[in-house]
């Protein structure tokens, strides 16, 4: 089996995203966890914030580096994990379960055909997209 | 090459310079400077004096030493951000410990544990001082922490108006335009009214626009600031009210952290390190704990080592220049480590009761001095608001000529202000430590009666 | 300093003093009297109440825990971690200049006046510049008095300050965040195979929003960039500035000098190149030299000559202002003004040589056992890669704590960011060959370790007063100051699992 989940929807900047009908879930995938290492810091967004495809939404932080967090859709922020200020090391235990991050209310569900799929993602993983 | 005792910092003699040329396999250094263009070769020596042995430098330096009106030979009543306060004779010798001075920036924690427990001390103390919650391991002087701080308000609150108390050092404000010419964020002033920042005209300036307030305690003057007044202004449309401390006046004043300070700084000179005609000194920065990623400098942390021990380590680094680069929470690297230690020493000599004291008797001495130096004839304090260890007195006659006349009786009497505000051309402000005797205070009297008579 | 492990609160005892102080001689003296109840603090600071000796023990207790340069070697690179004269700390120290308030008029502080003048002059003389200021307080302030005063030189001839200040991709982190500071946005160029500076992206990148091309050189690879009379001119040609951070001035003292190679600012380390002590961190400090176009925006105020007179210059209109409340780090200047009295022309020339002979030197001893990404001649430091030991799951970090075991303190590790696993060793003239050579054998040593017993690298240090820290722990529960009635060890449980290691950036 693909170390990808299927039924989620991924980026060239390692996010994640999981259709919930009209919603969005968005995480960082495995892969992004691993290099960064331990977790420190999420820094995101207020709900009724607006996130637009591909810009920065929010900083994830560890010990060693810091990255942009990228959305992988447009949309209004619904929900917010807030369970990652106490708890980060959520995001490197279960990146797709209780690590996710935020929970927008999609403005475009066509934007889903720019993301790739479980196993263009890991075919990307393989090619040249580490980094 | 020659060898004398220029060498002497540089032990590697000629036969171990030949044996390690052929190591490396090549004739002489000039082959491993093939890459640089010869016509930027340099061709001739450095136009520098010639070296010096140390007899003679220690005589070269002795004689431009001598030719300063320090605060040995004179008695000080000079202020303005820079005070004569006490050097312990323990912090000097602690300081000379080469595991301290010689040391690097405590990047690997393992081998740095003596400096990196020092500034985790340190930031106990100040933030003790302050009432905030946390404090970083220091910025370069009280200027530069100001500005920083008026760019972290910036950052907090996105927006661009940087609103400054007129009674506010002239020289921090300075650096605090300098800093903010960059991002463009434009500065208003608000003046002064009897020596204290005008609460009026402030609540009229500070609006929507303003990412934070800056006011000095005690201020530029030795004036005490109603603090409470200021944040309520500054929390009222969301900004962030800084404040910029004297931390000797914080051993009896009350904390900036609980009149709602957000962002606490300062100029740390006075805790045991001299005056050094004005460097190194120590910015102090405090603020908090919500704020605490937009904080600029170095934080170091307590941890467990694999074993459980206690251990100390920097942390929360990736807010910093090598991490962060264009995104930092500001450029610094090097900051002032060594000083800051001298202050945890003289703050752990003075502990609960001297600091208090220090203040208590700088206080007590410069009302003293105000009441006695205001009774020369045609001397008047130029303000009625409360003071700490700074007062402002307007002279009779020209401050430049009184105060050069004083000099030449071994009297610094204090700091001209026209060169800083030309409604102040005829003031002097003067700043009474804990080190002035009465003696001395009376003897200061009596001379700028004689010479403003 | 094995066992001792107690922060100066700790050994507090109610009651206890330390401090030495004269009994009031004025008449009044009761606080609540003199000022306003409200101003007055309710409760003391929690300051500790311990004896002088409490603090001499502890403190001399804890500097026993710090690897200090002259404790043991200190090889890291872009630092010049060199020896710091003694002679230094007593001329730095005469109440001449340590007692002196930095707004004594100019007329009775002639002697600090002279000594910044003619260090000024002596530093701009070093780096072949017109002019210096000696008001920066460290290298990352004087980047940023640089940039500014090359955005207030743009301002006054254009109009507008320009958009972009240019990079190499091996750039120190303080180099774009000062250009941030000075409104600018960083771009970053690509190194070549040579590990220099790629032409081809600086002439794709340079066009009229270019206001400055920031450059250390010899670079963070230790290499001298060859090409660096080209780059100026092409920079000068469309209108940019060059600025050359000096943090490796070292390699170039009497060889050649910035103002020579094109450049129009640059920057000094004080606490590197010229012997002021690096204190755990500080104090430095950065004095910046310029060409004489740039002579009008310099901070105020600038330390004028008139015939034998010094005094300070307040009426500069196009100054960029003042970066510190008074006039520089002045202690410091001291020290620096008595070391280059010392050294004299030849002695600083052949402080370059020095540190260029004992950098290849240690290049050619471990060049056999460690990979070398970029092959050009080194100047004072060179970089290496533990790519090969990264094979036996061993890496720079790894490296850096085995050293601390065998008596060294480490090079720097991952700093330049375009090599991997970087090592970047930079010895300084002032170590000997047995020094070298003794750092060179331990170096081999963890080389065969990596082969032969990875696991001993990997357990490093463990000679330490503490062993390798949980640097995620401080982190997620940062625990910044001590409070009374915490437990001696770090607040908080361990995080859940055991923390890994991060090996990788």
């Amino acid at each position: 089996m693909g170390a990808y989940p299927e039924e989620l929807r991924y980026t060239r900047e390692h996010e994640w995203a999981k259709v919930e009908g009209p919603r969005a879930r968005i995480g960082i995938t495995q892969y992004a966890q691993d290099q960064l290492g331990d977790v420190v810091f999420v820094e995101l967004p207020k709900a009724g914030a607006k996130v637009s495809q591909m810009q920065s939404f929010g900083v994830v932080e560890s010990v060693k580096a810091v990255s942009d967090l990228f959305a992988p859709l447009s949309g209004e922020v619904v929900e917010v994990n807030q369970s990652l200020t106490e708890r980060p090391e959520q995001v490197n235990q279960d990146p797709y379960g209780a690590g996710w991050m935020i929970m927008i209310a999609m403005a475009n569900p066509k934007e889903l055909d720019a993301l790739m799929s479980a196993a263009q993602y890991e075919e990307y993983l393989k090619s040249a997209g580490g980094h | 090459m020659r060898h004398g005792d220029t060498m002497r910092y540089i032990g590697t003699t000629p036969a171990q310079r030949a044996e390690m040329l052929r190591t490396i396999g090549v004739a002489d250094v000039e082959a491993l400077l093939e890459r640089i263009p010869s016509k930027a070769r340099l061709g001739r020596d450095l136009a520098v004096s010639p070296a010096l042995a140390e007899t003679e430098l220690v005589s070269h330096l002795g004689a431009l030493a001598a030719r300063n009106a320090h605060a040995d030979g004179h008695v000080c009543f000079m202020g303005g951000g820079a005070y004569d306060h006490y050097v312990p004779s323990v912090t000097n010798h602690l300081l000379l410990r080469s595991e301290f001075f010689t040391a690097y920036t405590p990047y690997q924690p393992e081998a740095s544990q003596g400096t990196l427990r020092t500034i985790y001390e340190y930031q106990t103390m100040i933030c003790e001082l302050t009432g905030m919650d946390v404090t970083n391991a220091s910025v370069y002087d009280g200027g530069s922490a100001l500005a920083e701080a008026a760019l972290m308000a910036h950052g907090v609150t996105e927006r661009e108006q940087i609103v400054v108390s007129g009674a506010l050092s002239p020289l921090a404000r300075r650096v605090v335009a300098a800093y903010c010419a960059g991002p463009r964020l434009p500065i208003k002033v608000v003046p002064w009214r009897d020596g204290v920042t005008d609460l009026d005209a402030l609540a009229k300036t500070v609006s929507a626009k303003t990412a934070g307030v800056l006011v000095q305690y005690p201020n530029f003057f030795g004036a005490l600031e109603d603090l409470d007044g200021a944040a309520a202004i500054a929390h009222k449309h969301g900004a962030l009210l800084v404040v910029a401390v004297d931390p000797i006046a914080l051993g009896l004043l009350r904390p900036p952290g609980e009149a709602g300070a957000d962002i606490v700084v300062g100029e740390g000179q006075g805790l045991g390190n001299h005056l050094a005609y004005g460097g190194p000194y120590l910015g102090l920065f405090s603020c908090r704990k919500e704020l605490i990623r937009r904080m600029p400098g170095r934080l170091v942390g307590a941890t467990v080592d694999r074993e459980g021990r206690r251990g100390f380590v920097l942390t929360l680094q990736t807010r910093e220049q090598h991490i962060r680069r264009e995104k930092a929470t500001s450029n610094i690297c090097t900051n002032v480590a060594l000083v800051a230690l001298g202050a945890t020493i003289y703050l752990s000599l003075m502990g609960k009761e001297g600091l208090r004291k220090v203040a208590s008797l700088s206080t007590a001495k410069a009302h003293y001095a105000a009441q006695v130096l205001s009774r020369v004839p045609g001397v008047a304090p130029r303000f009625g608001a409360p003071f700490f260890k700074e007062f402002v007195l307007k002279l009779p006659k020209s401050p430049d000529r009184v105060l050069r006349a004083l000099r030449k009786q071994k009297i610094l009497g204090g700091v001209a202000l026209g060169a800083y505000d030309r409604e102040l051309r005829d003031c002097v402000l003067v700043a009474v430590t804990e080190r002035r005797t009465r003696a001395e205070i009376d003897a200061y009297a009596e001379a700028l009666a004689a010479v403003v008579a | 300093m094995h066992g001792y492990d107690k922060l100066i609160f700790e050994l507090s005892v109610p009651g206890r003093v330390g401090y030495s102080l004269p009994e009031p001689d004025v008449p009044d003296t009761d606080p609540g009297r003199l000022l306003p109840a409200a101003h007055l603090r309710a409760r003391p600071a929690q300051l500790p109440e311990v004896s002088e000796f409490d603090v001499v023990r502890h403190y001399t207790r804890l500097s026993r825990m710090n690897y200090g340069v002259d404790t043991h070697f200190y090889p890291l690179g872009s630092c010049t971690m060199k020896y710091n004269p003694k002679v230094n700390e007593d001329m730095a120290r005469v109440p001449g200049f340590a007692r002196l308030h930095p707004l004594t008029p100019d007329e009775a502080a002639q002697g600090a006046l002279a000594l910044m003048g003619e260090l000024a002059d002596m530093l701009a003389e070093i780096v072949g510049m017109d002019a210096a200021s000696l008001q920066p307080a460290a290298g990352a302030q004087g980047e940023l008095t640089g940039v500014l005063m090359i955005r207030a030189y743009h301002v006054d001839r254009e109009g507008h300050p320009r958009k972009k200040v240019l990079v190499p991709d091996s750039a120190h982190g303080t180099n774009p965040a000062s250009n941030t500071i000075a409104g600018y946005q960083t771009i970053q160029l690509k190194s070549d195979a040579a590990g220099e500076v790629d032409l081809l992206d600086l002439e794709r990148q340079l066009d009229e929003d270019v206001a400055a091309f920031m450059i250390t050189v010899p670079n963070t690879l230790g290499l001298f960039e060859s090409k660096i009379l080209e780059i100026t001119e092409m920079c000068h040609a469309k209108g940019a500035q060059v600025y050359m951070d000096g943090a490796n001035l070292n390699a170039l003292l009497g060889i050649t000098r910035p103002g020579d190679l094109g450049f129009d600012v640059v920057h000094m380390n004080l606490h590197k190149t010229f012997t002021t002590p690096h204190g755990g961190g500080g104090p430095g400090a950065g004095p910046v030299g310029i060409k004489a176009h740039l002579t009008p925006f310099l901070p105020t105020p600038v330390v004028a000559r008139d015939g034998e007179r010094y005094r300070l210059d307040w009426k500069r209109p196009k100054s960029i202002g003042k970066l510190q409340s008074f006039w520089g780090n002045f202690g410091m200047l001291v020290r620096a003004y008595t070391y280059i009295r010392t050294m004299g022309p030849e002695g600083l020339r052949a402080v370059a040589e020095h540190a260029i002979l004992n950098a290849n030197y240690i290049k050619a001893r471990l060049l056999p056992d460690y990979d070398l990404p970029f092959a050009g001649p080194s100047m004072h430091e060179v970089v290496f890669s533990a790519r090969r030991q990264k094979r036996n799951g061993v890496v720079a970090t790894d490296i850096a704590k085995r050293l601390l075991d065998l008596g060294f303190y480490a090079p720097s590790i991952y700093f330049p960011l375009i090599v991997e696993e970087a090592l970047m060793i930079e010895p300084t003239e002032t170590e000997s060959k047995e020094t070298l050579d003794q750092f060179c054998d331990a170096m081999i040593q963890i080389a065969r370790e990596a082969e032969t017993a990875p696991e001993t690298l990997r357990a490093a240090p463990v000679t330490t007063p503490v062993n390798r820290l949980d640097q995620t722990q401080a982190a997620r529960q940062p625990n910044l100051r001590w409070t009374q009635g915490a437990s001696p060890t770090a607040s908080g449980p361990p995080a859940a699992g055991a923390p890994r290691e991060t090996a990788r950036r």
